[in-house]
């Protein structure tokens, strides 16, 4: 194992090897796990916040930063990391989350990692230190190589440094719980909720029994949310309401921490839409060591199974879905369909010419 | 056009209206959105269809002859300027809305599709396409995908980027590539997001997935007067300290409303320096506590008028001064060049400064408006270009610009490009391992680099004959700039 402390032994450590498999806080065992012949590079050391103003709504980071560490300081100063990244209490970094590509519940409201990320810094296959993007909260020069970075699983480079937007955090919260059954009835109440012209912080679902289970969260002005709540009520047709405080954060970080995950199972996020759930219902429910949650109002199918991820695949190519193995074995994390490989492998063909990353 | 075969093949690909050559036909072509550049192409020709748009890419490449892809040529950085003898693919036609799925919140539309008809098609369900560049009643997705466009609206909600979800492209080597999903969520590298701002060096997008947002169900559009630049200034700072997001947050100087003004009658408060335009919006209850915030806000930051738009007639005229400050500069000068610098928020106070002081060391006139809460700037530059060296003198103004927004940390274009107008100025803003990297992938995509070639990079063909004015889109009240 390799930890380097600065960018040059980065690039040292590029240099010198055949394949390497860059790493951060090892929060997600399928992506981070070396297979053989393959050096990890342990990135946690290369870590600190490099630039925080709160008034530039930006901040500046080594990639090895855990991500709990910044959010504490952004949280000293009323703001937060709007795509509300997994796993950070178990020391997710900023890099892995990158180059995993994962958001939480909260990217409901305002978007992803993808769209929170302003700049990168990384050193590519050749060992040299490429910088895309900027430090301001708008930028359209050059190449979007932030964003290409996002989901990269470290095979196009090793991220050293990242910026990204931070928002205003909202002084209170709401959580209404509903459950809806049959699923024929909760599929018009998720769209009903999904095109209602009200701003809802994270919209989570779950089976439940013959239906489904509603997670809504609204955020703001503590003035304005109990009417808000009623709202959700009256669309979600009832519900309880957890108010602002330990129980109603703690739903969050459940599911933020994949809590539920039994130890030894296997996760795998498959990005869906809302219209593909009956579908899916209708196959994943006869499987039954699997468990499903359907985040960010339909768009990710989180799914927990103790079967290896791997024979899940032609279900998915059948199914027109990609799927990424996020907890269990290493060495296939991509499985199902893989839109747009002849662009990607131009792409590394770029920034990885001698195939040094994965 | 040199290649008489690569035209005998067009020709056996378009019915002769849709495969322009005569030089009468060809004047629309030849400039965009940045009027100071104008260049003659070999030949225009309009696909309908996915079919006819691959087939012309795939000749260009077999004949090596050079690219451009060009929507309704509103670019204000040249990203549409033609290549000398080469080819103008124009798709205003080829512009279907393919999908509409509003309870999925999507839309798949071909490239011509005009920026304000995707948002037009989702109001019946109450959504709306959120990017919103001031050229949306012209501009098309394709352009807007091209370039990343912005809009007032891009500090909450992001820029194009943000809101494409899957995109097929034909590469400019001909071969056709699927990228994304109907999810927001992907797998594997944002191939997407890669694509969006690529300027026309990938290729031609041939369908559009746009992510549809709810419309925000209430909009408080707050116009606040004030009698220095410095005191608006101030009273962003304060805003955004507050905890506030509001949608937009805008600044125009007194020769930005002088020019609205007197185009739009937009009645802002007389005599003010600058004006501010604050929009909160989402639900009512929300709002209606937000604005109770903003309120004293604004009420202590020294503004000597404030006005609350009371409806949405009211609020679209606010709006209408802002947006059409670029093209109503056009009644205050001949000709005028357009910035979209960007710097840290904290540093726009000293960024005006040096702005008005390079204004008054080189004799032109600077009027300025800016996106205040991301900190895009738009100076807008003056100058007459029948006078000789004035259009030189007002690039090297913007050049001077451009420098210091670098400086400053922040960046050369905000939402416009760098397209021909910037391409100098990226290397200065990245190092040479960056733009080798950029470089190289521009290469991977297109070996033979004909897809809009002379844009980002240095290099390449100097642009030809300049032409001064307005762009005839422009005099007719069609476009306006952004």
């Amino acid at each position: 194992m390799l930890q380097p402390t600065t960018v040059e032994d980065v690039q040292k450590a590029v240099r010198e090897s055949t394949r390497l498999l860059p790493r951060g806080g090892g929060t997600k065992p399928a992506l981070s796990t070396p297979t053989d012949e393959v050096t990890p590079l342990d990135l946690s050391a290369l870590s600190g916040v490099l630039e925080y103003n709160p008034s530039e709504f930006t901040f500046t980071a080594l990639a090895g930063t855990r991500v709990a560490e910044v959010q504490a300081l952004l949280d000293a100063h009323g703001q937060y990391l709007p795509f509300d990244p997994p796993l950070t209490k178990q020391g997710a970094t900023l890099g892995g989350t990158v180059a995993a590509g994962l958001s939480g519940p909260g990217r409901y409201r305002y978007g992803g990692v993808r769209d929170f990320i302003l700049g990168v810094r990384l050193v590519d296959g050749n060992g040299e230190v490429v910088r895309g993007g900027g430090k301001v909260v708008k930028n359209a020069a050059g190449f979007d190589l932030p964003k290409l970075m996002v989901g990269s699983l470290g095979q196009l480079g090793v991220l050293v440094e990242v910026t990204f937007k931070v928002f205003p955090k909202a002084p209170a919260h709401v959580t209404i719980l509903h459950s809806v059954a049959p699923l024929t009835e909760a599929m018009p109440v998720l769209y009903r909720l999904y095109t209602a012209r009200m701003e809802i912080d994270a919209l989570e679902l779950e089976p439940n029994g013959a239906g489904m289970k509603f997670w809504v969260r609204m955020a703001g002005l503590p003035d304005a949310l109990p009417a808000r709540a009623e709202r959700v009520r009256a669309l979600l047709g009832g519900g309880e309401v957890v108010a602002d405080g330990e129980a109603e954060g703690r739903v969050w970080e459940g599911f933020r921490s994949f809590s539920d995950v039994p130890a030894g199972a296997a996760l795998v996020k498959i990005p869906v839409t809302p219209k593909r759930i009956p579908d899916l219902e209708a196959q994943l429910a006869q499987r039954d060591s699997m468990r499903r949650r359907y985040g960010s109002g339909g768009n990710v199918l989180w799914l927990t199974t103790h079967e290896q991820p791997v024979a899940l695949h032609d279900m998915l190519v059948g199914l027109g879905l990609s799927g990424l193995v996020v907890f269990g074995p290493p060495g296939q994390a991509r499985i199902g369909t893989h839109t747009g490989q002849a662009f990607e492998q131009r792409v590394k063909a770029v920034f990885d010419p001698k195939e040094k990353f994965g | 056009m040199k290649a008489d075969p690569f035209l005998t093949a067009l020709a056996r690909l378009y019915p002769s209206d849709r495969l322009l050559v005569q030089p009468g036909q060809l004047a629309p072509y030849e400039s965009d959105g940045l009027t100071s550049y104008r260049v003659r192409p070999g030949a225009v020709v309009i696909p309908e269809t996915q079919t006819e748009v691959i087939e012309t890419v795939k000749l260009c490449h077999q004949h090596g002859v050079p690219f451009v892809a060009r929507g309704s040529g509103t670019s204000l950085s040249g990203g549409s300027v033609p290549v000398k003898d080469g080819l103008v693919i124009a798709l205003n036609r080829f512009n279907r809305i393919l999908k509409l799925d509003l309870q999925e919140r999507l839309a798949v539309v071909e490239p011509g599709v005009i920026n304000l008809d995707v948002s037009k098609a989702a109001a019946p369900a109450g959504l709306y396409y959120a990017p919103d560049p001031s050229s949306q009643q012209i501009c098309t997705i394709g352009g807007n995908v091209a370039f990343n466009s912005g809009g007032a609206h891009c500090l909450k909600y992001g820029m194009t980027s943000n809101h494409v979800l899957a995109l097929k492209a034909v590469l400019p080597d001909g071969e056709v590539v699927q990228l994304g999903s109907e999810s927001v969520e992907g797998v594997g590298p944002d191939l997407v997001g890669l694509f969006v701002g690529s300027e026309g060096l990938f290729g031609i997008a041939l369908e559009i997935t746009l992510r549809l947002l709810p419309r925000p169900e209430k909009y408080q559009t707050v116009l606040a007067a004030y009698h220095s630049l410095e005191a608006a200034g101030n009273a962003v700072a304060s805003v955004v300290a507050s905890g506030l997001l509001p949608g937009a947050i805008e600044i125009m100087d007194r020769l930005a409303i002088q020019a609205a003004e007197a185009a739009v009658h937009a009645n802002y408060p007389k005599g003010a320096e600058a004006v501010l335009i604050v929009e909160l919006e989402g639900e009512a209850e929300q709002v209606a506590e937000e604005y109770k915030r903003l309120q004293p806000l604004i009420q202590d930051s020294g503004a000597y008028d404030v006005r609350v738009a009371q409806d949405e007639a009211d609020r679209q005229r606010i709006w209408k001064g802002r947006k059409s400050a670029f093209s109503a500069v056009g009644r205050l000068s001949p000709d005028f060049i357009v910035q979209d610098g960007v710097v840290p928020r904290s540093r726009l106070g000293e960024a005006l400064a040096e702005i008005k002081r390079l204004s008054e060391q080189y004799a032109l006139r600077v009027a300025n408006v800016f996106h205040a809460g991301d900190g895009n700037l738009h100076p807008l530059i003056l100058y007459d270009g029948r006078e000789p060296g004035a259009l030189e003198r007002a690039e090297q103004l913007a050049g001077e610009i451009l420098r210091l927004c670098i400086r400053f940390g922040g960046s050369i274009t905000g939402e416009h490009g760098v397209g021909l107008e910037k391409r100098d100025y990226l290397p200065q803003m990245y190092a040479e391992a960056d733009m080798d990297a950029m470089w190289k992938l521009r290469c991977a995509m297109d070996p033979k680099q004909i897809a809009n070639p002379g844009k980002m990079f240095p290099a390449g063909e100097p642009p030809a004959l300049r032409m001064t004015g307005l762009h005839p889109l422009e005099r007719a009240g069609l476009i306006s700039r952004e």
